[in-house]
């Protein structure tokens, strides 16, 4: 077996609210190959954002650690780039190029002609060319998050950490954005982390599928996906396998009785 | 009942019609001039100023109120013989001295604001104290202390900038939002650069209307200082030129004097504050 990209050990997570301190994650481990279409799935409290925080670097396990390519994680950097739900992570300031840019010299990767040509290079792999001298207040939800996506591959990191990208959008953008998602990762086969609440993104997004249970997170099961939720060996899709281990074993008598 | 079942009623699908005849009609020439802004507000001001010749030249005197025209003219006699571009130029020195050194102090205390939390402590005890304050209330303490001259003037005008500027600007730097504040760090920005490329521009909408606030509390301020202690320096300024025509009784120039102030903070508003809100946070889709 090849040495993992990502190796997650024992990972503990905690953040402090006004009055309480609250535990995110509770010893999870897990391993990313390079490649990997990674999702982290599970009900909001699970800390599938937190961990993705603390693989971004923006927070320290209390217990455990984080490595990238043998490195331990300590603080954020351009190497694990972060694509966040909200549309308010491209800087209104500055055009959909300008962003782009922007990742790029501000991390002093590129510079001057160099830097253009990159962003135009992704801007033009997320379908944006016509809007990339747009400002992103002029732009609907799904080219904001098309464009925060071209900026973080733009930086062409080790990691594109993505929170939900999909999660704001109508259900019609996001099963675009999911398509073109991976069609994106056929043309370069990045490394991505990806974390979601919905099972048939999982399914769909995923090779590999990380189950958390909530409060604390806890690995609840890494799973394989082909995308296509075929039935599997146990008779059950993996669409039902995964709502069996989040949800107990009334799933079935619920499907026969809809059935 | 059964006709009323989903499946015993025709579907219907149909083509959807491709071109259309007239959508969009121009508007008359009155409802464009309407629409302009400018048009409405100068129809305004030339009402305003004809309602003011009228009772003007009702009352008939000329020491309490003075007619339009008269006012115009009086405003245009000053201007050509230079008294009040003089008189102008001398406030507005020492207003961008004052405004000037209150936007470094601003600076220093935001950021220090910024940077630890005993600064935004301190930031907001002293505004709290000092900004209810109006600046016209310093200025026996500012003669006391600096004597009759610009540099009291430059104090209280100071005062006047200081806490609006700063209030704004860290109230600001506090409502850029999460995602942003995490774009930056991803990217390797810290200290200086982060504040430069990411806190700044994206307090910007508060920035300026801390700019704003700040300026027009100094204009008001300027112009009042001046009338209360008067000439410091062979000429003064606008509010010295008001007080001084008021000694004389010359009510007209008393009122250019005074539509002098207007014009001045009109055209700062309009021109300068304006042009910079259309270049970048209505640009940005920041502020509407």
């Amino acid at each position: 077996m090849p040495e993992p990209l990502l190796d997650v050990r024992g990972v503990t997570l905690q953040y402090k609210t006004k009055d309480h301190l609250v535990t995110a994650t509770y010893r999870v481990s897990f391993r990313v190959f390079r490649s990997d279409r990674y999702v982290i799935l599970g009900p909001s409290g699970c800390g599938k954002s937190t961990l993705l925080k603390a693989v971004g670097g923006y927070i320290e396990p209390v217990e455990g650690e984080i490595r990238l390519g043998g490195e331990v994680i300590r603080k954020p950097g351009a190497d694990r780039v972060m694509v966040f739900q909200e549309f308010d992570q491209l800087l209104p300031w500055k055009s959909v190029k300008q962003n782009v840019m922007f990742a790029l010299t501000a991390s002093r990767k590129l510079s001057g002609k160099k830097a253009e040509e990159r962003a135009l290079q992704y801007i033009e792999k997320v379908n944006l060319v016509q809007f990339s001298n747009s400002f992103p207040h002029t732009l609907s939800g799904g080219m904001k998050q098309r464009a925060a996506i071209a900026r973080g591959m733009a930086m062409e990191p080790a990691i594109l950490l993505m929170d939900e990208p999909f999660a704001a959008l109508d259900a019609l953008t996001r099963n675009k954005m999911q398509e073109e998602l991976l069609q994106l990762w056929e043309g370069t086969r990045f490394t991505v982390i990806f974390v979601t609440h919905s099972i048939p993104e999982a399914v769909r997004i995923g090779n590999r599928i990380l189950l958390l249970s909530p409060h604390p997170g806890q690995v609840r099961a890494e799973l394989s996906s082909n995308g296509r939720d075929e039935l599997g060996p146990g008779g059950l899709t993996l669409t039902q396998r995964i709502e069996k281990l989040l949800f107990g074993g009334n799933v079935e008598g619920e499907v026969r009785s809809h059935g | 009942m059964a006709e009323n079942r989903a499946e015993n009623r025709p579907e219907l699908v149909a083509e959807v019609q491709q071109s259309f005849g007239v959508v969009e009609k121009p508007l008359t020439l009155w409802e464009r001039i309407y629409n302009n802004g400018a048009f409405r507000k100068g129809a305004l001001l030339v009402a305003m100023a004809l309602i003011w010749e009228l009772y003007a030249r009702k009352i008939n005197n000329p020491l309490l109120f003075p007619t339009f025209s008269a006012t115009v003219e009086a405003l245009w006699t000053a201007i050509s013989s230079g008294v009040i571009p003089q008189r102008t130029w001398s406030s507005i020195r020492v207003l961008l001295q004052g405004y000037g050194a209150g936007l470094v102090l601003a600076g220093l205390l935001t950021a220090l604001a910024t940077a630890t939390r005993i600064g935004t402590d301190l930031l907001e005890t002293l505004s709290s104290m000092l900004n209810p304050l109006p600046s016209i209330a310093l200025l026996p303490l500012a003669v006391l202390w600096f004597g009759l001259g610009n540099n009291s003037l430059i104090f209280v005008l100071i005062h006047a900038v200081l806490w609006s500027v700063a209030l704004n600007t860290h109230a600001g730097f506090r409502s850029v939002p999460e995602s942003l504040r995490m774009v930056g760090r991803n990217y390797g920005l810290s200290g200086l650069r982060y504040v430069a490329l990411i806190l700044i521009p994206a307090a910007f909408p508060n920035i300026l209307t801390g700019l704003k606030i700040g300026w027009a509390f100094a204009w008001r301020t300027l112009i009042a200082a001046e009338l209360v202690f008067g000439v410091s320096q062979g000429s003064g300024g606008l509010g010295w030129y008001i007080f001084e025509n008021k000694n004389l009784l010359e009510t007209a120039n008393v009122f250019a004097g005074l539509f002098t102030v207007i014009l001045i903070g009109l055209a700062v508003e309009n021109l300068i504050f304006r042009n910079i809100e259309g270049r970048t946070v209505h640009r940005w889709g920041m502020q509407r």
